[in-house]
């Protein structure tokens, strides 16, 4: 029997911000460097290549996930969302508007991988209150600083939505 | 600036950023994300001693994974400078600059000693894992501790950096006789930058020679002239572009070692090359160097400070003297007639330091802002009232007059914001449940430069304005101020204006350092709209039935696209009627800012703050917790006040992360790093930071340059680690002299 090498192609299909990819992927691609030096998705970041920092935070399936620890291949037919999935044509997710409003980025390096992370955060419903936020955002690390405001962005379209849900019952 | 004040409509607003929204939809390219044709992908490999030679090199097994292309070792390096002089950029401090794969010594521990170039980033990772490195191991040291004794007065001074000032009255009598004296010694440890961006460099290979680079860089024009100076290339031929940087912080001011790969491996192979630094490799790029602190305060009965001593002794590297102005500030914070200051460097084999967020000031303040602390605490008065009783109102160290200084309305403004008169008076002597409760303060200050920086100004006959300059935004908010100040000298909506940065081609700029851009760069966007504005005065009074045509460059506004009287607003002529009339299509002017050097000889500038922290100890666990942080800045005319703040929000982190979290821990017996990587390094993260009010009090500076504004980079975090520590003091009773203050030091 040959030897497996982790050059041996494998077909996989992944949709990706709603389009369907068929890939043929070396197993030892991870699922950050398909999309940013495959793809040409760079706006899902490399800041640590470990799992550690959390700019390169994608959403598999609904799920906030590290897209460095992630082999592409192993995550045949899943459907993937990245920073450049979020906004509708030219309107922008209500927390991309957000972070623009309450200036929750300064170099931006970290910023997708936060907001990703802040939508898949506000789909789990757990946090309801700031501490909570701040504790379920400690994955994603921010070196400008900016957490008291990327803290505020959350709590802002976390507030709207509710009131916005209670509008319509 | 008198065109600006009758015509304010975008300068001292909350602006968002322009660039945001290429930001949060992820469309912000970083210097590793630009495609190009056929590209290549590098991968350094690094040494893993700290001193020594090279003694054998395996390659075969990292040359036969599929794909591999070249591996480059000091063996088959191309072809660069030789001279040492050749080596060094803008802002190189004295000594021998590092030169990779000059031979086969190794100068410290990470060094790079390969780089594997493959066509895939896969294959060159995989290749380089598995290069293979003999060594003859040296003599070294890596302790700041044990070669401290060894320290040294730096024979050549870094340009920028002053030396200690010499020594005024008798500190060594005044301290003898004084009737409240401390004499203590604190100790920072190693600090790392950290930018979230890894450094990347994409070289795109355009033809011989002939190259365009996307480079992780501070400063376009610096990494651009190293380049061209170490591989021998036209100017002309090489352009740097650094539109968008991932942080930096300092640690991308000189060009770091993946520039230098990415271009020699394209070079060599004439192929486009992009080179990527992992997170561990970024350990060994330069680093806030450890620094200990003697010092020894005196004062009398009255809380007046009677003698100042403070000997600050610095890590360096073996090939480079690293210098910063740590020492300098204690002689200038407070009015003190006996001061006697010090700062010596001591070799360790580690990779030269790097300027980090308040180079000298982060640590040379914290240090002396604690010990301050303690005199307080020995004289038995309020450390906010003394602070008062011993301000200064020259540098004492020069002088010098200073241009402003609204330090009295921080402290007060400060104050309130915290509520310091609920600060308990004895230590350890407020609780909370299980928590101990303390507040602390400490006064922060940065220089204002102004440095020299061109621009240019384009108005097109569309009512649109480009303004451009070689700056960099590395998340300062450069590209959203350089587009407010066009907005207002010339009165058009900041929609009109489109700002260009970010690209070696443009005039001329420092690197984005010292907190100088928005003065500097500000400034000569400025001048440049302001010669437009002149230009098109010429023309319009020219014109046939000119409403202007008696009216002198005073009478007139430029608002809304028009030149109007400004005593008859209605008589006015639109930007695109005068263009048309003289045959323009556009308008093209320059514009320079430059420190004035008649003034310098009487004046100087500095931004000041007041920094004023609640701390919470758990008693038994030696937990602390920050719920609340309140910087006081005065910092001039403040153009943004959107992301003035984020710039001391920014800074305010980073001096909690010095305070309790950041420490490089080096295993001495191996001279390597141990926690060179994020998770074992830690820097403050959502959890760890809770509530920051920043509060600009008002300042008006007519003096520290054109705009009035003095920079925020830095200031954020000098004085931060320091209120955050005396919080912690007026909490526990405990005074840890040993940064960062984890729990096990607080509860030894």
């Amino acid at each position: 029997m040959p030897q497996p090498s982790p050059t041996t192609m494998v077909p996989i299909v992944l949709t990706i911000n709603g389009v369907r990819h068929e890939l043929s992927l070396a197993p030892w691609v991870t699922l950050l460097d398909l999309l940013r030096e495959r793809l040409g998705l760079t706006g899902t970041k490399k800041g640590c290549d470990q799992g550690q920092c959390g700019a390169c935070t994608v959403l598999i399936d609904g799920r906030r996930v590290n897209a460095c620890l992630v082999l592409a291949v192993a995550r045949d037919g899943a459907d993937i969302t990245t920073v450049e999935g979020l906004a509708t044509g030219d309107e922008l997710h209500p927390l991309q508007a957000a972070f623009i409003e309450h200036d929750a980025f300064q170099c931006g390096y970290c910023t997708p991988g936060q907001i990703c992370s802040g939508v898949g955060l506000m789909q789990e419903g757990h946090a309801h209150t700031r501490e909570e936020i701040r504790e379920q955002m400690s994955g994603n690390i921010c070196r400008c600083g900016a957490y008291t405001n990327i803290a505020d962005a959350i709590e802002d379209v976390i507030a709207r939505q509710s009131a916005s849900r209670e509008a319509a019952e | 600036m008198e065109a600006l004040q009758s015509n304010i409509a975008h300068i001292g607003k909350p602006t968002s950023r322009v660039d945001g929204k290429l930001k949060v939809t992820g469309r912000a390219r970083y210097a590793a994300e630009y495609p190009a044709a056929d590209l290549l992908h590098g991968v350094i490999v690094s040494a893993t001693v700290p001193a020594g030679r090279i003694t054998k090199l395996e390659l075969d097994r990292a040359r036969a994974v599929p794909g591999v292309v070249q591996i480059f070792t000091h063996e088959n390096r191309g072809k660069a400078a030789w001279l040492d002089r050749k080596w060094r950029d803008e802002v190189a401090p004295p000594g021998h600059p590092f030169r990779p794969l000059h031979s086969d010594r190794i100068l410290f521990d990470g060094q790079p000693i390969a780089l594997v170039v493959a066509d895939s980033f896969e294959a060159a990772r995989d290749a380089a894992s598995l290069v293979r490195a003999e060594y003859d191991i040296d003599d070294f040291c890596t302790e700041l501790e044990v070669r401290r004794p060894e320290a040294y007065d730096p024979p050549e001074k870094r340009s920028g950096i002053p030396p200690p000032p010499e020594p005024r009255g008798d500190a060594e009598d005044a301290f003898d006789r004084a009737k409240h004296r401390i004499s203590s010694e604190y100790r920072i440890n190693a600090e790392h930058h950290n930018p979230m961006e890894l450094f990347g460099t994409t070289c795109v290979f355009e033809g011989p020679g002939q190259l365009t680079i996307y480079e992780k860089t501070q400063g376009s024009q610096n990494s651009q002239g190293y380049v061209t100076s170490v591989f021998g290339l036209r100017s002309k031929n090489v352009r740097v572009i650094n539109h968008y940087v991932g942080g930096a912080f300092g640690a991308a001011l000189r060009p770091q070692q993946q520039l230098f790969f990415a271009v020699m491996a394209s070079l060599e192979l004439k192929r486009s090359v992009r080179v990527t630094l992992t997170r561990s490799q970024m350990f060994y790029i330069g680093y806030r160097p450890d620094t200990y602190h003697a010092i020894a305060l005196a004062a009398d009965n009255k809380g007046r400070l009677t003698s100042i001593m403070h000997d600050a002794v610095a890590a360096t590297s073996h090939h480079e003297d690293y210098q910063e102005a740590v020492v300098n500030w204690s002689g200038m914070m407070y009015h003190c007639d006996n001061v006697k200051l010090s700062y010596a460097l001591a070799k360790l084999n580690t990779a030269t330091p790097c300027d980090m967020r308040a180079p000298g000031a982060s640590v040379g303040v914290n240090a002396f802002e604690c010990a301050i602390d303690e005199l307080c605490h020995d004289v038995g008065i309020d450390p906010l009232e003394f602070r008062r009783i011993n301000f200064a109102s020259i540098d004492e160290n020069t002088g010098k007059m200073l241009t402003s200084k609204a330090l009295l309305e921080c402290y007060q403004q400060g104050a309130a914001a915290i509520g310091w008169d609920r600060r308990p008076v004895k230590p350890r002597s407020l609780k909370d449940g299980r928590e101990l409760v303390g507040l602390g303060m400490a006064t922060g200050m940065w220089d204002a430069f102004l440095m020299k920086a061109a621009a240019e100004a384009k108005l097109t006959a569309d009512g649109r304005l480009e303004v451009s300059t070689a700056a960099s935004d590395i998340g300062t908010g450069t590209w959203t101020i350089l587009a407010q100040i066009g907005a207002d000298a010339l009165g058009l909506p900041l929609e009109a204006i489109t700002s260009r940065i970010g690209d070696s081609t443009l005039p001329a700029s420092p690197v984005e350092g010292g907190s100088w851009t928005a003065a500097s760069n500000g400034s000569a966007v400025m001048a440049a709209c302001e010669a437009i504005k002149a230009t098109l005065f010429k023309h319009a009074r020219a014109m046939t039935n000119s409403p202007v045509a008696q009216a002198e460059y005073d009478d007139v506004v430029f608002a809304g696209g028009r030149i109007a009287l400004k005593n008859d607003l209605a008589r006015s002529l639109s930007f695109a009627e005068v263009m048309h009339a003289a045959d323009l299509a556009e308008i093209t002017e320059t514009g320079k800012a430059a420190p004035s050097l008649l003034q310098m000889r009487k004046y100087i500038s500095y931004t000041h703050s007041a920094v004023f922290a609640e701390v919470r100890v758990d008693e038994d666990l030696g937990v602390v917790r920050i719920p609340r942080i309140v910087c006081a800045a005065a910092a001039g005319r403040i153009i943004n006040p959107k992301t003035a703040r984020s710039q001391i929000l920014g800074g305010v982190v980073m001096g909690i992360g010095m305070a309790l979290h950041e420490e490089a821990m080096t295993d001495h017996r191996l001279g390597k790093i141990m926690n060179h990587s994020l998770a074992e390094y830690h820097v403050p993260a959502h959890a760890d930071i809770a509530d920051i009010e920043v509060i600009f009090v008002d300042e008006t500076d007519e003096k520290v340059s054109p705009l009035g504004v003095k920079g925020l980079g830095e200031i954020g975090i000098v004085g931060t680690a320091a209120a955050v520590a005396n919080a912690i003091f007026n909490a526990t009773g405990r005074r840890v002299r040993d940064f960062p203050i984890t729990l096990d030091k607080l509860l030894a």
